[in-house]
């Protein structure tokens, strides 16, 4: 098993940025196993560095969703789940599956965007603005101002403004994701999960979403499930690389599709299986 | 395909959709036959008893004489004791399946309670009847009331609305509940704030099918010890002088439109027998009136909610 040292992440400089990449988050020995006794993860150690996208990919059921629920602690909404191990984020150096930790301060910190578009049957703005209600936001104006900033962030405001009273159920799929988006978006969170955000989407609309992925990274830390790998290439700057539980390679993602180190990344990005 | 098959594939098709056609003429005499006993049911008191519904048949008392006995005391009733029952088994019923759906451990305890919740509803109302005679009759005294028939019936419908409010509140979609905790909200606010709203419809259908399965209970009611000639109105809620609201009406003696139907139908007299009639036709109507208000409550809060 393939475990990429955190150093190599840290001290790495970014071809992008031209400062040292920071690292948010570190998966630390992390082990999940479900109610019925399924060890879904095995031992993934990983590290995600700030203001990057890394994507998770691998055949289905190779466990990315699995880890991706990991951050967000969904797994507690289900009874008799367990994790082993740790997720440290940083600057404050908590670690999110600790038994102290409460989920929902973990969720207030990093939000989720899922597979299917899942807009609430309410208003386009009541949607957004839920995340903020949760907080106990009230001041009209200070909602007003972050709904409109989420929406524009989601590249969205230029088509809703004038109908943020209509239900979000009446814009298109790809409208209805990037509504999931800006939903996450207006509570201003540390880390973006997206769980095969494009999945249910046709190509533009997918391009869309890939587009504002891109533009993201500026603001938040992402980590991106996809099962479509031209799209981990597009999206991401690390790619993991996960097989039935296992972490199989992580590493740059012009490095995992160019010159994968394991033979099984190799099988799966020449399309050999999954 | 040569002709021999495909005139094969055709003839096969012809002898099933004689089945097709056999089913479908059945379905429609089950069906009619169903509609049309109502119908007759219905057209029959309404011949019987139109001529006595009236103005003056909603606002007179009962009576020794036929011609001038009215519903006034038996409606009156009818609604204060509809009153108590929503208000408490409604609360009541949405807060259990709640707790059941969303709070509750899922294990054998749960099950158990779940089973028995829906075996309750099938408890014939005459056990209800004799429970409420010793529990809110004697024991907590609270008399031949009101009070005591509105609980009552609030027992006997409460699984009714337990069983609806869970299975609306589980047609909300796992998705939506997690879009909810995942911006960070508690347990209760994505309840409040999504489960049940989306489920209102459901919830409202459930207690009004509820309601007008309690509205023309009489065994349960007779029971408890309901009168069955009342000449007079339990004390007015609003009063002119302070405190303005008084609840003595709980406490007063009461009957309801099934025991005044009931009365009037054990009476020698034949012009009392149109009496009856004509209270059925309007405790049809009230049910009838409370159906479609479900309906159109389902409507109204499914249509803008799409899953």
């Amino acid at each position: 098993m393939l475990n990429i040292p955190k150093a190599n992440l840290s001290t790495r400089n970014s071809g992008s940025s031209p400062e040292p990449t920071h690292l948010k988050a570190e998966v630390q020995q992390l082990n999940f196993y479900y109610s019925n006794g399924f060890h879904a993860l095995k031992n993934i150690n990983l590290a995600l560095a700030e203001h990057q996208a890394t994507a998770l990919i691998g055949p289905s059921g190779c466990g990315k969703s699995t880890f991706l629920r990991c951050f967000n602690r969904m797994h507690d909404l289900y009874p008799n789940n367990r994790y082993q191990g740790k997720i440290i984020m940083h600057p404050d150096n908590t670690d999110i599956l600790g038994p102290k930790v409460d989920p929902i301060e973990v969720r207030m910190r990093i939000s989720m965007v899922f597979q299917k578009p899942n807009p609430f049957p309410k208003s386009i703005y009541e949607n957004v603005a839920y995340g903020l209600r949760v907080r106990g936001l009230r001041r009209r104006s200070m909602i007003d101002d972050k709904v409109e900033q989420a929406l524009r962030s989601a590249a969205l405001w230029e088509e809703v403004k004038n109908r943020l009273n209509d239900l979000a159920f009446n814009l298109s799929g790809g409208q209805q994701q990037r509504l999931c988006i800006a939903r996450a978006l207006a509570t201003d969170p540390e880390i973006l999960l997206f769980d095969e955000p494009t999945s249910a989407l046709d190509p533009i609309a997918t391009a869309s979403i890939e587009e504002l992925i891109h533009e993201l990274k500026t603001k938040v830390t992402i980590l991106i499930v996809t099962h479509n790998m031209q799209q981990a290439a597009r999206v991401s700057d690390y790619t993991a690389f996960m097989h039935i539980g296992d972490l199989v390679e992580f590493g740059d993602t012009d490095q995992i599709f160019t010159n994968p180190r394991q033979k099984r990344t190799e099988d799966y990005i020449t399309g050999r299986y999954g | 395909m040569d002709d021999t098959k495909v005139s094969e594939i055709r003839q096969m098709i012809i002898r099933h959709k004689r089945w097709d056609r056999l089913f479908a003429l059945l379905g429609l005499c089950a069906m009619i036959l169903g509609v049309l006993t109502l119908t007759v049911l219905f057209a029959d008191l309404l011949i019987d008893g139109a001529h006595r519904i009236g103005v003056d048949f909603f606002t007179s008392f009962p009576s020794r004489k036929p011609e001038s006995a009215g519903i006034l005391s038996a409606f009156v009733g009818t609604c204060l004791v509809m009153l108590v029952t929503v208000v408490t088994a409604v609360p009541l019923g949405v807060a259990a399946a709640v707790y059941l759906e969303e709070y509750a451990p899922r294990n054998w305890m749960t099950d158990l309670i779940e089973i028995n919740v829906s075996n309750l509803a099938g408890v014939p109302s005459i056990i209800y009847g004799l429970l409420a005679l010793g529990l809110f009759v004697y024991a907590l005294d609270f008399g031949q009331s009101i009070l005591s028939a509105g609980l009552t019936l609030a027992l006997l419908i409460l699984p009714m609305v337990i069983v609806a409010t869970r299975e609306s509140i589980r047609a909300v979609p796992g998705s939506i509940r997690e879009a909810a905790y995942a911006v960070g909200a508690t347990k209760w606010q994505t309840v409040s704030s999504h489960v049940l709203p989306y489920s209102t419809g459901g919830i409202l259908t459930g207690v009004i099918i509820g309601l007008a399965r309690a509205i023309g209970e009489t065994a349960p009611i007779i029971t408890i010890g309901a009168l069955t000639f009342i000449a007079f109105l339990p004390p007015a809620p609003i009063m002119a002088e302070a405190p303005f609201i008084s609840f003595e009406w709980l406490f007063a003696p009461f009957t309801v439109m099934p025991i005044q139907m009931f009365n009037w139908l054990s009476r020698p007299e034949e012009a009392f027998q149109s009496n009856a009639a004509a209270a059925g036709v309007i405790l049809i109507a009230m049910t009838l009136a409370m159906n479609a208000l479900a309906i159109w409550l389902r409507y109204r809060y499914r249509k803008r909610i799409k899953w």
